[in-house]
């Protein structure tokens, strides 16, 4: 797995001659092109999304969360994908059922690599594909017989299940099924937790609607439960180090690489949001001291409710390269007493030696490589800082699903000039890139190849390109290994014959 | 600490099987309130059960790991094999992302589709303004030559009239009158993704050939290779036309789309049929397809409207290939060249080198129905018996004509064709009547692991081996592919149970 060493690296491919950088004028100017081949209508509400950060400005001076425009190439999913593929998907001991057709669930079965541990198809169901599979006939008379008996089914062969939520597709909003109430009859019928959800793909204008839906859904369906039980006295107090892990998929397992730290500051981590999650681990979530929320796009609202209802305080994190890290277990440490604090330091520095053998290593082969990003809702920002400690600069980022408050958070992360692109459309990105040169893009599956085929070295970063965890000190050293073998690969070096490029060269 | 060794990090595949991590592991089970582990292996040996199967077969509502995909996403694939074609699904936007993904996942090639990206207000007042809309930005920053518009279940559950918003879209100046727009209603509540294919290829086929219907033929052979995601197969079939000389046109030829070289420059619409060629189709001597129940609806289109002969002819296995020699003769009157006799003789011999290794094996595999015949071609001339046969998108017509199959050998006698199962089923059949080998998509690895049977992936998608859908499986050097795959695989189990020096090692054999 390990690529050639440095040394023979300059032999196999010498470093170009590093590009021109381009001003914040030329960016402007390059924004402004790129727009051109737009339609009117179109460009005008393009233009909102695209620009260049300003240094001292309190946001990117972009819009966001906005309808797409239509025809363009959006890389954006939707609800369901938010619902079902983000937030409840990887809560593994209940069975999530794709409600309606048989294709949303298809493409995103394991697609998501949230692990976890369990016997599947037995006690967990997260590599599982659960669906009504909506025929004609289920369209014109409805789906909610169906629905029902699916579940008294579904719990006959899976009994250890602890609970289902039901993932609505588009069409179950369309015919006005019921689903609410065949949640709380089968509820009652099974005597377990059945959680219907929203998610229809046509509602709101991303996958960000989705991450609400279900966190509305954990709200209204779930926490009645921690409510019932604090009453009659089932919860237990737990400890004042009790937090909770929000927002972790456990994408390649980050939220073990995660837990992993918190445990050893001398945190007890309650649950996890939602990677390697359980019912049992939600419905005790309101009694945690402090809610660590990761991904705050998906799963601020739920935070926030729980901070009203429950009093539980919540603090954002970054678990992304070792300076972030560092800074926010002091952070966490801060609200808990000196004790913790004082692990937070002994933790820091017991991850020293190892952060500095990663950094000696790849930070040479890395130094001053350029990077474009662009991914979902949270990981656009959070990633920056891993990338600088690598001696690599970010010259653009945006996100496929951001708000406004993902935005404003990201001038923390980015330099004066960076690009900035919303919801941007696979034409754009393209030509950005073309413009902009960098040395690696940082982005999705959609995009991987388009840009491999221009001799770009490329990783994914929502699913870590299969490898990962990416978070924590144990993620990082993956992180940098990853990065320095997409950026270091003697296999750029073959694209374009020789006699062509001989060819080219004489003319 | 975790990552110990600066010079060989560990990822997830290692990280975790480090103590520091199995203590985690264990000390998470306190919050997790899961089940007794009593409990847990009561209930995976219960599963494993013939009571369990009764109650699995049982269900009528519940669908469990499903082996077919939704219509858009065969659409969408057989727009791309046409000339710098931009696949347009109207609907809901999420459905794109997924099928972009999925054939990218399969492929390891770049995807493009765009979307009408409908919404709540859509849904309400319908997706026409969407689709002008839609229209107009793909035609001005992609410059296809032909856009192929189909749907998703949003605009179909509303009742969108693709016709109409077309005709209006070309009326508001969205694309040019005379620029194809072919269309198809897909809805993903009917049918599979062959359903899809089938849809959109007839809707391409007929925008096309409008008005091109000459007075004579122009003396070519179409093939429609159906949902086809072996590379390899689309330039067998070319190389074996070329070989035998045959002037022919592939509707449609997605083979450079989905396998383009990597020059350092990105082009968005690699290769495809010509537009021309396409539309003179209509003009040829006949039509023959490779998969018959994802073209059902073209071939009938193109009997009836074209007045065409078509026939199914699926070159898998030597007699499959030779049947589908003997027609291409037959339709050209010209010979089959040497060096396709030679090839046949090559994977003959292979075969009979082979064939003690696979003689009496009993097989399960799922897939799409023409993937299945083929496949189960292959299976009974080489001596492998077939046991459980799961195709989810089965129909009557197709079942009738594999059981025809299976009573034309012995081999396949001992076949129980199991249409509209899932792979969910299968894993009960593969628990209480255990075979040698399962043949499958990926999704497969999840039966392997449970069941331990010996595990051939062929089909789509194939996500988790590299470049497998870069090969054939048509031909007589498909034939050898197909071979190889399944003998290696079983002489690999053969080895993997025959490893432990001292115990099972005495089989461990050099020469095989």
């Amino acid at each position: 797995m390990t690529p050639p060493e440095s040394a023979t690296l300059d032999a196999i491919a010498p470093p170009e001659a590093p590009t021109e950088e381009l001003t914040t004028v030329d960016k402007k100017a390059l924004i402004k092109e790129v727009l051109e081949v737009y339609p009117d209508k179109a460009k005008k509400k393009r233009e909102k999304h695209l620009n260049v950060y300003e240094e001292g400005k309190s946001d990117c001076g972009v819009k966001s969360n906005i309808k797409s425009v239509p025809g363009s190439m959006t890389t954006r999913g939707c609800a369901y994908a938010g619902s079902k593929g983000v937030v409840w998907g990887p809560i593994k001991d209940m069975i999530h059922i794709s409600h309606g057709p048989v294709g949303c669930g298809y493409y995103s079965w394991s697609g998501r690599r949230n692990y976890y541990i369990g016997t599947t198809g037995i006690d967990s169901f997260g590599t599982m594909q659960f669906t009504s599979d909506f025929q004609e006939r289920d369209i014109v008379f409805g789906g909610d017989k169906k629905l029902a008996q699916l579940i008294t089914e579904l719990d006959e062969l899976f009994p250890l299940n602890r609970g289902v939520s039901i993932q609505s597709e588009c069409p179950i909003g369309l015919i006005g099924d019921d689903i609410e109430a065949v949640a709380k009859k089968s509820a009652k019928e099974i005597g377990k937790t059945v959680v219907p959800v929203r998610c229809e793909g046509f509602r709101g204008v991303s996958q960000s609607l989705g991450h609400h839906i279900a966190n509305d859904a954990v709200r209204d369906w779930v926490f009645p439960q921690y409510d019932k039980e604090k009453k009659a006295g089932n919860i237990p107090d737990g400890t004042e180090y009790d937090v909770a892990i929000i927002g972790d998929y456990n994408i390649g397992g980050d939220a073990w690489s995660s837990r992993i730290l918190l445990e050893e500051i001398g945190l007890r981590v309650v649950a996890q949001w939602s990677g390697d999650g359980t019912l049992h681990e939600m419905i005790n979530t309101p009694s945690v001291k402090l809610n660590l929320v990761h991904c705050y796009r998906s799963m601020n609202y739920i935070s926030r409710h729980m901070e009203e209802t429950y009093g539980v305080p919540w603090l954002e994190y970054n678990f992304f390269g070792p300076t972030q890290i560092a800074e926010s277990l002091r952070a966490i440490a801060a609200k808990f007493d000196e004790t913790i604090q004082a692990k937070a330091e002994e933790v820091i520095a017991k991850y020293e030696a190892q952060t500095q053998a990663v950094i000696a290593k790849y930070r040479p082969r890395l130094e001053g490589k350029t990077v474009a990003l662009m991914v979902g809702g949270l990981r656009p920002r959070h990633v920056v800082p891993a990338f600088h400690d690598l001696g690599m600069q970010l010259i653009g980022t945006g996100y496929e699903f951001g708000h406004n408050d993902d935005y404003k958070r990201t001038t923390h992360y980015v330099e004066n000039g960076t690009l900035i692109y919303d919801d941007v459309s696979a034409y754009e990105f393209e030509a950005f890139i073309k413009e902009l040169k960098p040395d690696l893009v940082a982005s999705g599956i959609k995009e991987k190849y388009v840009f491999q085929k221009m001799a770009l070295p490329f990783r994914q970063m929502h699913s870590w390109d299969y490898s990962g965890p990416y978070h924590g000190y144990d993620g990082f050293a993956i992180f940098a290994r990853d990065m320095d073998l997409a950026l270091n690969s003697p296999t750029w070096s073959l694209i374009g014959a020789p006699w062509k490029k001989a060819e080219e060269a004489a003319v | 600490m975790a990552q110990n060794n600066i010079d060989n990090i560990k990822d997830h595949a290692e990280l975790f099987h480090q103590d520091e991590y199995q203590e985690l592991f264990a000390g998470k089970k306190e919050f997790e309130g899961g089940h007794d582990p009593d409990l847990i292996a009561q209930t995976a040996e219960w599963t494993k059960t013939w009571e369990y199967r009764e109650k699995n077969f049982a269900r009528e509502a519940l669908t469990v790991n499903p082996a077919k995909a939704c219509q858009p996403l065969g659409a969408i694939l057989a727009a791309v094999g046409f000339e710098a074609t931009l696949p347009f699904v109207h609907g809901s936007q999420g459905c794109v992302a997924y099928f972009r993904s999925h054939f990218t996942r399969h492929f390891k090639e770049p995807f493009s589709a765009v979307s009408s990206s409908m919404t709540e207000d859509a849904a309400v007042f319908g997706g026409q303004n969407n689709l002008i809309e839609g229209l107009a930005n793909s035609y001005s920053l992609y410059q296809p030559k032909m856009i192929a518009v189909c749907t998703t279940c949003m605009a179909e559950v509303i009742g969108d009239d693709l016709q109409a918003f077309i005709n209006n879209a070309k009326a508001a100046g969205s694309v040019p009158q005379e620029f194809p727009v072919p269309y198809a209603h897909t809805p993903s509540f009917v049918g599979s993704h062959i359903t899809g294919y089938d849809n959109m290829l007839k809707g391409i086929l007929t925008n096309l050939t409008k008005d091109q219907k000459a007075e004579t033929t122009n003396g070519k052979i179409n093939f429609i290779p159906g949902f086809e995601t072996y590379i390899g197969n689309l330039r067998e079939i070319k190389r074996i036309a070329s070989l035998v000389g045959v002037d022919y046109t592939l509707l449609a030829d997605n083979s450079e789309y989905l396998d383009s070289p990597n020059t350092g420059e990105y082009n968005m619409y690699p290769g495809g049929t010509k537009l021309e060629d396409a539309a003179d189709s209509i003009n040829a001597e006949a039509t023959i397809a490779f998969q018959a129940y994802s073209t059902t609806k073209t071939r009938e289109y193109i009997e009836k409207d074209w007045n065409q002969p078509t026939s199914v002819v699926r070159p898998v296995g030597i007699r499959g290939t030779d049947e589908f020699l003997i027609k291409l003769s037959a339709l050209t009157g010209k010979p089959i060249p040497k060096e396709l006799e030679d090839e046949r003789g090559r994977a003959v011999d292979a075969l009979t080198d082979s064939q003690a290794w696979l003689h009496g094996k009993r097989v399960a595999l799922y897939g799409d129905p023409d993937l299945v015949i083929g496949l189960v071609q292959f299976l009974l001339e080489i001596g492998a018996e077939p046991v459980h046969i799961v195709v989810n998108n089965s129909n009557d017509v197709f079942e009738t004509e594999l059981r025809a199959l299976l009573d034309s050998s012995p081999f396949g006698a001992g076949a129980t064709i199991w249409g509209g199962k899932d792979l969910w089923h299968l894993r009960s059949l593969l628990f209480t009547e255990p075979v040698d080998l399962l043949i499958g998509n990926s999704y497969g690895k999840y039966l392997w692991r449970d069941t331990k049977t010996p595990f051939v992936r062929i089909g789509y998608p194939i996500f988790d081996r590299h470049h497998l859908h870069r090969y054939a499986t048509y031909g007589y050097q498909g034939t050898i592919n197909l071979l190889n795959w399944i003998v290696n695989t079983l002489l690999d189990e053969l080895d993997r149970n025959t490893i432990i020096p001292a115990k099972t090692d005495i089989s461990y054999d050099l020469i095989r």
